[in-house]
Parts: C-alpha cells; sequence; structure tokens
C-alpha cells in the first residue's frame, strides 16, 4: 500500500513537474540585488516579474520567471546561480546585469551552449566572450563615440576637457572612443585629467586642470557618485562650462538630499529616462512605479525590452517551453543574427550584427529643475 | 597665480582633512600601541549620525555635531571594550585583523542601515565665501573652518596629553605599561578613554569631511582613513605635532602632484614620498628615534 502510495505520489509529482513545465518559457536574471551596486540589479529584477506579467496578458507565448538570482557583481557568485537557475529548468538567461559576471558567465554557458541576453552589461569585450550573449545596452565605445558627435553637431562646445577614471574599464573604454571619435570630426580636446578611485573625495585638482585648460565642455565619462563631487567643487568655485556625461549619471538625483542647483543643466546620454514624451516609455514608467513603489532606472527599462526581444525571437523561431536550452541556444542566435530581425522597444531601435554587439541609437538627456529630460 | 593658489587652498584643506583623521591614528597607536583600522569607518559612522540629526531630527548644527560626537564616543568605547580590550595579551598581529575585522563590520551595518545609494550630507558651517584676487581666488567658507579646526584641535591636544592628569597617564601607559600599572594607572581605564577622545575627535573629522566633500557613502571613511594613517607614519606615527604636519604635508602633496606632475599618477607619487621618507627617517619626521634596548 505504502509503495503504490510513493509511486502515486511521483507519479502525481512529475505530472505537477511536467505541466509547470509546459506553462512558459522559464526566464530569469542575476544581478547584484543587495550590496552597494542593488540600484542597478533591483530595478532589472523588479522589470523582468512586470515584463513577463505584460507578455503574459499579450497572449502568444507565454513565459515564466524564476526567482532573480543575487551576485553583489561578482563573477563567481554569478556562476553559482547560473547553475543553481539551471537545475531549476532555465532555458534563457535575461542577464546578468554588470559586465564582469557577464563575462564570467557568458564563458561557462558558451561551451554548453545557453543563451543570455543581458541588459545591461555594456563592456565591449562582453559579446566577444561567446557568440551565445547579446547585449540589449549600448556598448560603451558606442557612448563614447555618440557624445563627440551630438557635442559636435550641437556645437555645444570647441574646448574641450574630460575628467576620467583610470582605473576603470567602463570609463576608460568610453573616453578612448570619444577621443578617436574627437580627432575624426576635429574636436578639439584641451586637457584630459584622471582619478583613480570613485571613492576619493577631493577632485578639486582635475576640475582646476580643465579649467585652467580653458575648456567649456567637460565630458564625464564616470559613474555619478564621482560625477556629483566634481559638479559640486566646480559650483563651489563658480566654474560652470557645460557638463556632458554618460548613461553612469543614471542615478544622480536619487541621491538624498540631493542639491539640484549642483546638477542643473548637466547633459547625459541614455536610452531612457523616466520624464518621457513616449507614449509606451511612459506605460512602462507608471506600471513600474504603481507596482513597486519606485521610478525605474535604464537598467529596468533595457531589461523590460530584453523580455520582449526574447518573445519575438522564439515566435519567429520557434522556441517553446519544450525546446531544450542547447537547441533553443542555436535557434535564437540564428533569429537575432538573421539580417532582417530588428526590435522597436522602448529604449529604441536595436540590430544585432553576427558577432553579437548591438547598434542603437543613444540619445540625451539633460537635468532642468531637478527632473530629467529628454533633448533632441 | 590664481591656479597656484587654489590648488594651495585646496591643498591644505585636504590635507587638513587628513591631519585631523591622522591625529586619531597618532592618537590611539601612540598609547594602546595598535593600529585602529576602524577609525576611517568611525568617522563614517559620525558624518551619518549627524545627517540624520541635522535631516530627521531637525537639530540645529551645532547640537547636531554634538549628538554625532556622543554616539561616537559610545560606539569607539564599544568597539574598544568588545572587539581590543579581550586582546590586550594577545600578538599585534591578531589586534591588527580584530581591527580590520571591526572596519568591515561596520561598513556593512552602515550599508544596511543607510543603503548604498549616496546620501548628501548638508554642510554645519555657515555657508559663505570669501573671494580675493579681484574674485578669481574662491575660498569656501567650509574650507576655513576645517583647516581653523584642525589646528585648534591639535593645540587642544597637545594641552591635554602634556597638562592634564590623565594625559600624564596616557604618557605613563604609552612609555610602560607595566611600570604605569605598578604605580597604580588603571591601563585598561586609560586605553578606554584614548578611544572616547579618539572617537570624539573621528566625529568632527566626519563632519568636516562631508561638510567639504559632501557625498556620504558607506565607504566614505576608508579611502581618508588610509590616506591619513600614511599622514601619521610621514609625520612620525605617536607623535601629536606629526600627525599635523603629515597630514598637512600628504594633501599638499597630493594636489600639487596631480597639478602639475600628472593627475594620472595623483597617488602613486604620494606613496612615493613616503617611501622616500621612511628611507631616510625610518620613524618619520617628527618620530622619536628607536632606541634599541639592551
Amino acid at each position: 500500500m505504502r509503495k503504490m502510495m510513493a509511486l502515486a505520489l511521483a507519479l502525481v509529482m512529475c505530472l505537477c513537474a511536467c505541466t509547470a513545465f509546459a506553462d512558459g518559457i522559464k526566464v530569469a536574471t542575476i544581478g547584484p540585488l543587495t550590496g552597494p551596486y542593488a540600484n542597478y540589479g533591483k530595478p532589472v529584477e523588479d522589470s523582468l516579474i512586470l515584463a513577463v506579467e505584460h507578455a503574459n496578458a499579450q497572449g502568444g507565448i507565454q513565459f515564466e520567471v524564476l526567482p532573480a538570482q543575487d551576485d553583489l557583481g561578482d563573477g563567481e557568485k554569478a556562476l553559482t546561480a547560473y547553475n543553481k537557475l539551471k537545475d531549476d529548468g532555465l532555458q534563457v538567461l535575461l542577464g546578468t546585469v554588470t559586465s564582469g559576471a557577464c563575462a564570467a558567465v557568458a564563458g561557462t554557458a558558451v561551451g554548453e551552449r545557453f543563451f543570455m541576453l543581458t541588459p545591461s552589461a555594456s563592456a565591449d569585450m562582453v559579446p566577444e566572450v561567446g557568440d551565445n550573449v547579446f547585449q540589449i545596452c549600448f556598448t560603451d565605445s558606442s557612448q563614447g563615440a555618440k557624445a563627440a558627435e551630438y557635442i559636435k553637431s550641437h556645437e555645444l562646445g570647441t574646448k574641450i576637457g574630460i575628467i576620467y577614471n583610470n582605473a576603470q574599464d567602463y570609463s576608460a573604454g568610453i573616453k578612448a572612443a570619444f577621443e578617436a571619435k574627437a580627432a575624426e570630426l576635429g574636436l578639439e580636446i584641451v586637457k584630459t585629467s584622471a582619478f583613480s578611485d570613485d571613492n576619493a573625495p577631493d577632485f578639486s585638482a582635475q576640475v582646476n586642470e580643465v579649467k585652467q585648460a580653458g575648456a567649456d565642455l567637460v565630458f564625464l565619462p564616470i559613474y555619478y557618485t564621482p560625477e556629483y563631487k566634481i559638479l559640486t567643487y566646480a559650483n563651489s568655485i563658480e566654474y560652470a562650462p557645460i557638463f556632458y556625461g554618460v548613461d553612469g549619471t543614471d542615478g544622480i538625483l536619487e541621491q538624498e538630499n540631493v542639491d539640484a542647483a549642483i546638477v542643473e543643466g548637466l547633459m547625459y546620454l541614455t536610452p531612457y529616462t523616466p520624464n518621457s514624451t513616449d507614449e509606451r516609455t511612459n506605460a512602462y514608467t507608471e506600471a513600474f512605479r504603481a507596482k513597486f513603489g519606485y521610478d525605474p532606472n535604464q537598467f529596468g527599462a533595457d531589461e523590460y525590452d530584453a523580455l520582449f526581444v526574447l518573445k519575438a525571437l522564439c515566435e519567429k523561431a520557434g522556441v517553446t517551453a519544450e525546446t531544450a536550452p542547447a537547441e533553443a541556444c542555436e535557434l535564437l542566435i540564428a533569429a537575432i543574427t538573421a539580417e532582417d530581425f530588428s526590435f522597436d522597444g522602448i529604449t529604441g531601435t536595436m540590430t544585432w550584427s553576427a558577432d553579437g554587439t548591438v547598434t542603437k541609437e543613444p540619445k540625451t538627456a539633460k537635468i532642468e529643475n531637478g527632473a530629467y529630460v529628454m533633448v533632441e | 597665480m590664481v591656479y597656484f593658489l587654489s590648488n594651495l587652498v585646496n591643498g591644505i584643506t585636504l590635507g587638513s582633512v587628513y591631519a585631523m583623521i591622522a591625529l586619531g591614528y597618532s592618537m590611539v597607536y601612540g598609547i594602546a600601541k595598535m593600529l585602529n583600522f576602524a577609525h576611517g569607518d568611525v568617522i563614517m559612522v559620525g558624518a551619518y549620525v549627524c545627517f540624520c540629526a541635522v535631516q530627521y531630527w531637525n537639530l540645529p548644527p551645532a547640537a547636531a555635531v554634538l549628538v554625532s560626537m556622543i554616539v561616537s564616543t559610545l560606539l569607539g568605547v564599544l568597539i574598544e571594550g568588545l572587539a581590543y580590550r579581550p586582546l590586550r595579551q594577545a600578538t599585534s598581529l591578531a589586534v591588527l585583523i580584530t581591527a580590520i575585522g571591526v572596519s568591515y563590520l561596520l561598513q556593512n551595518l552602515a550599508l544596511l542601515i543607510w543603503g548604498a545609494t549616496p546620501v548628501i550630507f548638508s554642510s554645519v558651517v555657515p555657508d559663505f565665501k570669501v573671494r580675493l584676487l579681484g574674485g578669481d581666488l574662491i575660498i569656501t567658507s567650509a574650507a576655513i573652518f576645517t583647516v581653523l579646526a584642525a589646528v585648534a584641535v591639535m593645540i587642544a591636544l597637545t594641552l591635554f596629553v602634556s597638562r592634564s592628569r590623565t594625559g600624564k597617564a596616557m604618557r605613563a601607559v604609552s612609555e610602560d605599561r607595566g611600570a604605569a600599572e605598578l604605580m597604580g594607572i588603571s591601563v585598561n581605564r586609560t586605553i578606554s578613554v584614548t578611544f572616547a577622545i579618539g572617537s570624539a575627535l573621528a566625529a568632527v573629522a566626519g563632519v568636516l569631511l562631508c561638510s567639504t566633500y559632501p557625498t556620504l557613502t558607506p565607504t566614505t571613511g576608508s579611502l581618508p582613513g588610509i590616506k591619513a594613517f600614511t599622514a601619521a607614519v610621514f609625520g612620525g606615527i605617536g607623535s601629536i605635532p606629526g600627525a599635523m604636519l603629515g597630514g598637512l604635508l600628504l594633501g599638499l602633496i597630493e594636489i600639487f602632484g596631480r597639478s602639475y606632475i600628472s593627475s594620472e599618477l595623483g597617488d602613486a607619487i604620494v606613496f612615493a614620498v613616503l617611501i622616500i621618507v621612511l628611507l631616510v627617517r625610518p620613524t618619520g619626521l617628527l618620530g622619536k628615534p628607536i632606541r634599541e634596548k639592551v
């Protein structure tokens, strides 16, 4: 009798497992959900939940989201999280959030033929790790080039100063691409000043250096923490060139007790701001705010797009909840690199080349009256 | 000229912040003979407490600073009692590792309580600017207060250690712990008092650090802490005027190295100078030469 019970139980469990499997394509993300980079990982986790909800409501291919895994931005932990998710039946990874961790996971996933679509790992080397990894965000070098083009075409400045972090791939990568493009366009860079630690308190020497060189536009390919310190010092000595940042600026207004006068007029590149004129972007922002009680950022918006890119790909390639991950990987790679595939999302229109790099136009935003707004 | 002078002002300001932190490092080392690597993090806690006092409890700046000093003092005494006192007879390596552990503990507790997103500190000093050379050279009130406070603290500390009874007890413990105990001085109490003073100073240093450089995060104290430790060694660890001199020189070398040699090599220049000084004078600029005991 007990044997029969056990058998019946096992059968029921198997059935449950099978029906659960047939529910939808299993997706998940990995990112820093706690710790110092949580403000990047958390909106990604929440956006994926929201995107799956919206996608399933639309009908067609259904998705099931597995609990997001915390990696604190660390490659070793990301790899453990990836293995755990695979055990749970993951089919496609919509992560990881940070570049280093993404490259670490991709290194293993390429051999296992596992498809990865990262919302925000922007380092140029990420798609180079394997043919199974694709980005939603624009790459670091494309930001540098785009910034130079924008400054040139809008005649924002004639004497350009740069302050960057020479100990950081992100910052150094954008700066190098900016310099290359500036040389090509004939923009004059009067001074390049560097620092090596975002946590350093004092940035006065760097600001004075670009000021002394007579820069009327200062390009800041850095994160918002050092950026705010630079703006604070510049404000205190009443040095007011145009400051032009990159997508690392996102978050500068979310600092508690932030002084809006200091960041007023700051321009930066981003694919997304909460205050947009685009209807779909606003729908996302409002739904996110209503569900989670805070404003999303570009990382979240990129993840939201990632799920819908995947949906379009699955429809195109015929991937279903029954497709094994390795098989899905080949089908999805073929679909995403196909000449005719492009995706129009809330963060812009994207196409992917055969080597995995994304082509997407970064947009320029500006801080006006204490809020992010898109500018032409 | 303006370029040179504004770098000079910035160097002195940064140096004063280093000096203020170095005073705490140096005093604790001189008396307890241990490197309190958690000192930089007590600074961070002091700054957060002051921030909360101003922002949430709406206290006036002076009261907020006082609250921050009291909390930091209690924290310092608590750390000493719980983490360092049980290790009084242990090897210095064990104490050092414990101090690093306390440092991580404080940083991660701050991360739990206040989160990773930076908060912008509201300056506690009156806001004004001094304009010199026809308005080209602007000096902020925070910079002026920082320099004045560092000098005042150094003088007060020197007088306290050389004149007061507790100060004499501190020097006795520093000279010879065993002999001091035989003379009826409570070593544990003296070391506790040292930590209390060091932590109160850390709170003041934190408040001034963040008044000048307003971005506050759980790791705000770590880099200035390491630089200040360097400054203390530079000036001769254990010596109060040495900490002041070391801090000021370090700030000036850092800013001028960045401005006139290379911004990319800023920190490398600072530490290269440290190595040279230690090769020529192993006990630092104002350190007492170590006599070999026979």
